[in-house]
């Protein structure tokens, strides 16, 4: 019984050394202006290989009841255990924002990653935003779209490619876009994939890849289209928020 | 106190059945501790768990099925692995879980391997036999090799995998970075194949330095790379001034003329910049350099030197001499002989050198050198351990200059010094090493690197998958990188190949770049007057691509060389050129080629053949096809494209013969006229 009792509080001893422990970031700050609404202004549905940095920072701006930027706001960020700020808390710049570089969790699904203010009660104002981690396959699946695909079903260009989609009669769609690509089945988009538009009576314009691409190169092009698909797919992902 | 602890003592053994009944109680609750212990064992606890975590799903039957209780195993003798992780992660092998996010219950991503055949630690390291959670996965006493962190598992791939794999993008990248940041020079890396990591970022020669810039730039440079070119892979030694001067002055006096170099030109460097920019333009020569614009982007190719602040660096005539032909500097450099006119040096040498930056010099202010400053600089030198990188004459190769990184994977944490604050795990210790070398111990010569968080990850991973079981794994398992080849052209065409730098773009025979086509089977593909007249003036047949083919100013001579080489050695043994006619296909098949082509195979989706309709842009332009390649080329192309060229975008479509001969047909008509190819510059 006493051994228990011990225990119990070594336990919660320590539970309470590492709830303290997380705190020094935060306090740190002090915020000289409070803000009313906190709003994204970029960084928010990247994709990245889980456990790595994502490409571009995330950025918020917190605003006031009529909707001007405030100054000196103090934003934190957190998300479920695995993800990484840097920095954890900012307070905002001259335009209002706050910026953080995000390392997402080594799980690969979606992660809700929080950023909030304190408004002038003294209350938290809360913005969530949605990013995405690719596993192994899903990687493999980006990196095969990247060679194969990108050039048709992606509008933007880029300095090192430019791209095909303006110069198709028929118009495909860029693998993002959920309410489309969500509609097809597995086994639609493998059969779409495998053996070309006609497969579903499409255009001829989507080449088949059947010969060119291996089973599993196409199971990882799909793992990928589910993956980033916005609104998220109905093909359940896991999600990762904050507890 | 006596007393009672008597009368204790009589009550419980006063007599021998009352000593025998206590002694068996005490026997008997002891017998029940390990059961009990069990009973309460953490993988028991998790167990229950995962089963709450079913119970309410529509698959719930199937799961329990495949539910087993108790402790569970992975066991594989051959790979010395006893891996109990799915005691504890139930769910690992359930495809159905995919929407579960706790652990340990979550299923496991799909990846190339089988669980039951590699197990768990091979690839997430930790302690396979454990069955608790804090000594699976932590570094305890016993115990020191605690779970991997997920960011670095690719790792893991490069115990067998030698070469780059399409799914590790980070794997590729670190591994690519220790050759290409010059790492391996100074630390040695073997593999358990018994070869040697080879450095790519070839360092240039200091046996000549004087010929090409002076001290002062040198002095500056050292001081901070980065500060005259943002992409330099040259690290930061952090070299005091006094270093700094004496080094520069030992290099300068070390310094040796180079016959021929320097020379003065006929013409002087010309300073119009349009004629400049359009000839650096048309010779492609941002294919592999890099300039840095106003908004402080980067852009251009990294295969040569970044030539932002060109003309602060090197001597006018030197550049001039190097215009002209890089080679008598630098005989083996990637650049090639462009055989400019001395005009056209003029321009481009009056082009370059106005590339400065008038801060960059602006304090460095040098004395002549004393002798023992020179000497002093060729100590240093050698301290440094310059001649790792660069060859310098009177300077010596230092052999094992740094620890040699072969097992760094493996090293045990207890022969680690940590930084303050630092968490005490490998990754850490290796990410921390590469970010701040030399804020481990003072006195410490790693010099200090320009690197982004995602390239020190990049190089954690790969050297931690330089470890142990890298070698203890069985040798069949050990999947080899491609292999290398030092495939070198013959004869004249082969010495011009040389001269103009082929393989720094092109591959031929496994070996060269990757920037331009391959041109392995060249001879079978093209016919021989489109390739004299693609040497004698390259248009690109791409019109999406940025990096072109430049044009060398070769001699009739040098061409007929060329092409009389390309077509008789680059020929494949599946393509025999003469066997299909280049015309007289009958209009029937030409037809049915172009119903093909529109309908059935939609290849105007990347080709153009008709510019009036077609737009597509990812392939190469066809309007001349027919006057390009060959018959025999396009038929086996249609079949089966990555039989020629592996890795080639083209789908293959798996063509019946009839589908083939009609396309084939069709194409080798497009025989084009000069102007089409013209309106679309
Ligand atoms: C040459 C251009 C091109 C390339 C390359 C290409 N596609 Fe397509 N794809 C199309 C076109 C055009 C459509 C639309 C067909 C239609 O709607 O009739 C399409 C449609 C699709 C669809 C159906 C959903 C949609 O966007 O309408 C999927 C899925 C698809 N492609 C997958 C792929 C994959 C995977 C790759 C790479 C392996 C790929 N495509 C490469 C042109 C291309």
């Amino acid at each position: 019984m006493n051994c228990f009792a011990s225990g119990v509080l070594i336990l919660s001893v320590a539970a309470l050394a590492a709830s303290c422990s997380r705190k020094p970031d935060s306090t740190a700050l002090k915020p000289t202006a409070f803000g009313a609404s906190i709003v994204e202004s970029s960084g928010g549905k990247q994709f990245g290989q889980a456990g790595t940095p994502l490409p571009q920072p995330v950025v918020v701006q917190v605003n006031d009841e009529p909707g001007a930027a405030v100054t000196g706001a103090l934003v934190e960020f957190a998300a479920a255990p695995g993800v990484t700020f840097d920095p954890v808390s900012a307070l905002t710049d001259s335009s209002g924002q706050a910026t953080t570089n995000v390392s997402l969790g080594g799980m690969a699904g979606r992660y809700q990653i929080a950023a909030s203010t304190l408004d002038k009660t003294h209350k938290k104002v809360e913005l969530k935003i949605e990013e995405i981690a690719l596993g192994y396959q899903q990687t493999l699946g980006r990196r095969l779209n990247e060679q194969y695909c990108d050039r048709c079903h992606n509008a933007e260009s880029t300095a090192e490619r430019v791209s095909n989609y303006d110069n198709l009669e028929v118009k495909p769609h860029p693998f993002t876009e959920g309410e489309t690509l969500d509609k097809l089945s597995d086994a639609d988009l493998t059969a779409i994939i495998t053996y070309g538009g006609p497969a579903l009576n499409k255009s001829a314009l989507m080449p088949a890849w059947g010969n060119t691409l291996k089973k599993t190169d196409v199971q990882a092009l799909i793992a990928y289209i589910r993956a980033v698909s916005d609104p998220p797919s109905r093909s359940a992902s896991a999600v990762f928020a904050k507890d | 106190m006596k007393e009672k602890l008597r009368s204790l003592w009589q009550k419980l053994f006063g007599d021998s059945v009352r000593a025998f009944g206590v002694v068996s109680l005490v026997f008997l609750a002891s017998m029940a501790i390990a059961p009990a212990k069990n009973f309460f064992s953490e993988w028991r606890h998790y167990q229950h768990g995962y089963l709450s975590v079913i119970r309410n799903r529509s698959d719930a039957n199937t799961l329990r099925r495949h539910f087993q209780g108790g402790i569970q195993q992975i066991w594989l003798p051959d790979l010395g692995v006893v891996d109990r992780c799915t005691s504890c992660h139930v769910g690992l092998k359930e495809p159905t879980l995919t929407d579960v996010a706790q652990q340990p219950y979550r299923k496991h991503p799909v990846i190339p391997h089988n669980l039951d055949q590699f197990g768990c630690t091979i690839c997430h390291r930790g302690q396979g036999a454990a069955t608790t959670l804090a000594e699976a996965h932590s570094s305890t006493l016993a115990w020191e090799q605690p779970i991997l962190p997920a960011k670095f598992v690719e790792s893991s791939c490069g115990q067998c995998h030698r070469g780059p794999l399409q799914g590790t993008p980070q794997l590729n990248l670190g591994r690519n970075l220790l050759s290409r940041s010059g790492c391996v020079h100074c630390h040695a890396v073997k593999l358990p194949d018994g070869s040697t990591v080879k450095a790519t970022d070839d360092p240039p020669s200091l046996s000549h330095i004087a010929d090409k810039t002076t001290r002062e730039w040198i002095y500056a440079w050292l001081k901070d790379p980065q500060a005259y070119a943002v992409t330099s892979t040259m690290p930061n030694f952090k070299l005091g001034d006094a270093d700094a001067r004496d080094i520069s002055a030992f290099l300068i006096a070390n310094s040796t003329p180079v016959p021929g170099d320097n020379v003065t030109l006929p013409a002087k460097a010309s300073s119009d910049p349009i004629a400049g920019a359009s000839l650096y333009g048309e010779s492609f020569c941002a294919s592999c350099h890099a300039v840095q614009n106003a908004a402080g982007n980067v852009v251009g190719g990294d295969v040569g030197p970044e030539l932002t602040r060109i003309g602060s660096k090197v001597k006018p005539e030197w550049l001039q001499a190097w215009v002209q032909n890089p080679r008598v500097y630098d005989p083996p450099t990637g650049m090639p002989h462009y055989r400019f006119s001395d005009s056209q040096v003029a321009t481009l040498t009056g082009f370059l050198l106005a590339k400065t930056d008038s801060d960059l010099l602006a304090n460095v202010h040098l004395d002549a050198a004393t002798p023992e400053q020179i000497a002093h600089g060729k100590r240093l030198v050698s301290d440094y351990g310059c001649g790792s990188c660069h060859e310098i004459a009177e300077v010596k190769k230092p052999e094992n200059f740094a620890p040699e990184l072969s097992r760094i994977g493996s090293k045990p944490i207890t022969q680690l010094i940590f930084l303050q604050g630092m968490q005490h795990t490998l990754p850490d210790y290796i990410a921390g090493k590469i970010k701040q070398p030399r804020a481990f111990a003072p006195g410490l010569k790693m010099p200090q690197y320009t690197l982004t968080p995602t390239q020190i990850d990049a190089l954690t991973t790969a050297l931690l998958s330089l470890n142990d079981r890298s070698y203890s794994l069985p040798p069949s398992l050990a999947v080899a990188a491609p292999p290398e080849s030092d495939y070198q052209p013959a004869g004249k065409a082969g010495k011009l190949m040389t001269d103009l730098a082929c393989f720094s773009c092109h591959r031929i025979n496994g070996h060269g770049g990757d920037m331009a086509p391959d041109l392995t089977w060249e001879g079978s593909s093209v016919q021989r007057e489109w390739l004299v007249q693609f040497f004698k003036n390259p248009g690109t047949l791409r019109p999406a691509l940025i990096r072109r083919m430049p044009k060398f100013n070769l001699t009739d001579g040098e061409v007929s060389e060329l092409t009389d080489y390309i077509m008789t050695v680059y020929q494949s043994p599946s393509v025999d050129r003469d066997s299909m006619p280049l015309s007289g296909y009958s209009q029937g098949e030409i037809e049915l080629g172009k119903q093909l082509f529109y309908g059935k195979y939609s290849c105007q989706g990347c080709h153009i053949v008709d510019t009036k309709t077609d737009k597509g842009y990812i392939g190469p332009t066809l309007t001349q096809v027919g006057s390009r390649l060959t018959a025999a080329w396009i038929y086996q192309w249609m079949k089966n494209p990555q039989a020629l060229r592996p890795g080639t975008i083209e789908p293959n479509r798996a063509m019946s013969d009839e589908d083939a001969q009609a396309l084939t047909a069709f194409l080798i008509s497009q025989k084009g006229g000069g102007k089409q190819e013209a309106a679309k510059k």
